[in-house]
């Protein structure tokens, strides 16, 4: 167990590396420089861009400032080189705000997936099965954005509350329970909306594995010994078609900073995901670089934490 | 046929698959008795409707697509086709018990051996947890697997083919069933494990006088556990009768087949027999009868009218009017 842990960690240190090195030369490799961002603005002298390019090392060679890049980021001196801030106080800062988004809307897909995938599968091919399969089909189809903008205006027009951005403008000076409602009501639209799409993908893999996992044999024996329906689908076939999706539970980590720029665009909402979209506009290679980094060591987390709950559930793996 | 004093009584059972454009008939018509403390075996090649005889026995048939077209099974009199989910919950497990071909699979691999009998035991019966446990190793006890305290912590993939089996007939026995159903047990097992698991079945059927409905494609393991045989082919039953009646004078040419494939020592060294063709597909079965396009003794009547059973006595029945006193057997249309 001990052994396992140190060789998966030193695994995932090494597979940090490389990633690092391979997210470092794409982001050099891909077309325009910092120094170019804005040609026509009559700011950018010869002499600015050559000093800003001397500032924050674009003259030395790459592995030069790959290096220089990871000892500012190791010792957290790392600064954003559009407005000279701390990167890793913008990061947190936006973290925050991103993370009710992604907590409400996690535990929206998955309380709402799994009993409807389970349902579909063990009633297949009744009323109820199909219905879900249409919706399911029709949630993958329609384009996020376009969703966003019906229920929107849906929103808008019925219940007469604004939605866009995290509260309400100027709602500071309210009682306490009129901004925790706006609050309320800003974080639901978008979570419902982050969530449509993940709801829609994984009902019908929960589906699938439970169908799969229905027709196994064992199931026929749990049958076959006299147990109810109840406890042939709930017990027997449900344990097994979950073990999966433990895989997947780790994975959802990353999720945190890519998952949401469409609808954070679309609702104003000032999160990780616009942030790391803005930043790449912007040829703001610190940030882009950090994000890119801290999403890498959560996959890695993620990937460490589903294997340590596969040794939990799955009793056939053993180390 | 049907004997008031049998404990299972399967007539005239229909069990049709329905797919898109075609309509498999798997079981197409069989009776058969097992009477008390009797072993029969079911015995035929493979894809001609056994398992799914016995599936029906226990209402495990998939509907859909399958479908019960038709007959009756009796189990002590009453009719297990009438009976509802939850009647037929307490017949499952409780008085019919079936074991099944593929031990590696059967076991569900998430929870313990001991989970798994204790809980064959707890839904029909109440017990505390240490009586659970109790009678657990006692069931493994008796179906010879040593240190059953430690194996009852175990999962199923740490047990081999052969103790995974014998698990399976421990929760089969778990709630002291009249009729065990076994089918294939020892297919998917090695030679020496095949005798092991045949000699417990034998002893256990025994000690506990249950019923057993012993399902087979090897005539070699009936000779050695039958009491009575039915010979399936194609959905329905070709002959049927004592053990020595029908292995010494099969009355039917697909019995007869059966028997000279098999290996015996007078054979040594020659070629095997081996019955031309195969199975018909259960969809597209030929008309008359089923096995004429392998028969040896074809005549002109068996492609168009459907054989009559033809009875030898003493239990002994034979579907094949072509054999039965020089060819004066009855047909159906
Ligand atoms: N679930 C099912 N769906 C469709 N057809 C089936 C199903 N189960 C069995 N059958 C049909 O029934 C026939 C007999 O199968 P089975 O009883 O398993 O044969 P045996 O046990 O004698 O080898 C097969 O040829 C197959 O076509
Ligand atoms: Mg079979």
């Amino acid at each position: 167990m001990i052994s396992f842990i140190g060789r998966s960690i030193v695994q995932k240190i090494i597979t940090l590396f490389f990633v690092s090195i391979v997210s470092f030369l794409i982001i050099h490799l891909a077309p325009g420089e910092p120094s170019q961002v804005d040609p026509m603005n009559p700011k950018f002298t010869r002499e600015m861009v050559e000093r800003f390019r001397t500032e924050f090392h674009l003259d030395k060679p790459l592995y030069r400032q790959y290096l220089y890049f990871f000892r500012d980021l190791f010792s957290g001196k790392t600064i954003s080189w559009k407005d000279n801030q701390p990167v890793f106080k913008k990061i947190w800062e936006r973290f925050l705000n991103s993370l009710p988004l992604f907590i409400v809307g996690t535990i929206l897909t998955w309380t709402i997936s799994f009993p409807v995938g389970i349902r579909s599968a063990i009633f297949r091919g009744g009323i109820y099965d199909r219905s879900s399969t249409f919706f399911a089909y029709l949630l993958i189809s329609i384009p996020g954005f376009f969703f966003a903008y019906i229920l929107i205006i849906f929103v808008v027009n019925q219940f007469h509350v604004p939605v866009i951005g995290m509260e309400t403008f100027g709602i500071g000076d309210t009682a306490w329970m009129n901004r925790a409602m706006d609050r309320i009501w800003h974080l639901l639209l978008p979570s419902l909306l982050g969530a449509t799409g993940g709801i829609a993908v994984l009902s019908r893999y929960v589906r699938s594995q439970m169908l799969e996992v229905e027709g196994q044999d064992y199931v026929r024996t749990a049958k076959a010994k006299g147990l109810t329906p109840d406890q042939v689908h709930y017990k027997h076939a449900l344990r097994n078609a979950l073990l999966p999706f433990v895989t997947m539970f780790g994975l959802i980590l990353p999720g945190l900073i890519g998952g949401s720029v469409i609808i954070e665009s679309i609702f104003a909402w000032p999160g990780m995901g616009r942030m790391a979209y803005e930043a790449i506009l912007a040829r703001d290679y610190p940030i882009i670089l950090t994000l890119n980094f801290v999403s890498a060591v959560l996959v890695l987390i993620g990937t460490f934490i589903s294997d340590l709950l596969y040794l939990v559930v799955d009793p056939r793996i053993r180390l | 046929m049907a004997d008031n004093k049998a404990l299972l009584s399967v007539e005239e059972l229909k069990v049709y698959f329905r797919s898109e454009d075609e309509v498999a008939r798997a079981v197409d018509g069989v009776s058969f008795d097992v009477g008390r403390e009797e072993t029969v075996c079911l015995v035929g090649e493979s894809g001609c409707g056994k398992t799914v005889t016995a599936l029906s026995v226990m209402g495990l048939v998939p509907i859909p697509p399958g479908e019960i077209a038709g007959g009756k099974i009796l189990f002590r009199a009453k009719n297990l086709l009438d009976f509802n989910d939850s009647d037929m919950q307490k017949v499952r497990g409780n008085q019919i018990a079936m074991i099944f071909q593929e031990p590696l699979t059967s076991l569900n691999p998430v929870f313990t051996i001991g989970d798994q009998i204790g809980e064959a035991i707890q839904i029909h019966q109440t017990a505390t947890q240490s009586e659970v446990v109790e009678r657990s190793q006692q069931l493994l006890k008796d179906v010879g697997i040593a240190d059953p305290a430690q194996r009852l912590r175990d999962y199923p993939h740490q047990l081999s083919g052969g103790q995974r089996q014998r698990v399976m007939i421990a929760m089969a026995l778990a709630c002291d069933p009249d009729l065990v159903i076994a089918d294939e047990p020892t297919t998917a097992l090695d030679v020496t494990v095949q005798a092991q698991i045949l000699r417990l079945l034998d002893t256990i059927q025994k000690m506990r006088s249950m019923s057993v409905l012993y399902i087979t494609h090897d005539l070699g393991v009936v000779s050695k556990i039958a009491d009575r045989i039915c010979v399936m082919y194609a959905g329905i039953i070709a002959e049927q009768g004592n053990k020595d009646a029908v292995l010494k004078t099969p009355k039917h040419p697909y019995t007869q087949a059966l028997l000279a494939s098999l290996p015996n020592r007078e054979k040594r060294g020659q070629r095997l027999y081996s019955i031309p063709g195969t199975v018909p597909n259960p969809a597209y079965k030929p008309d008359g009868c089923p096995f004429h396009p392998r028969c040896q003794h074809t005549i002109q009547n068996c492609s168009e009218q459907y054989p009559g059973m033809c009875d030898y006595g003493d239990g002994h029945h034979a579907r094949c009017p072509v054999l039965f006193e020089g060819g004066k057997g009855n047909w159906c249309d």
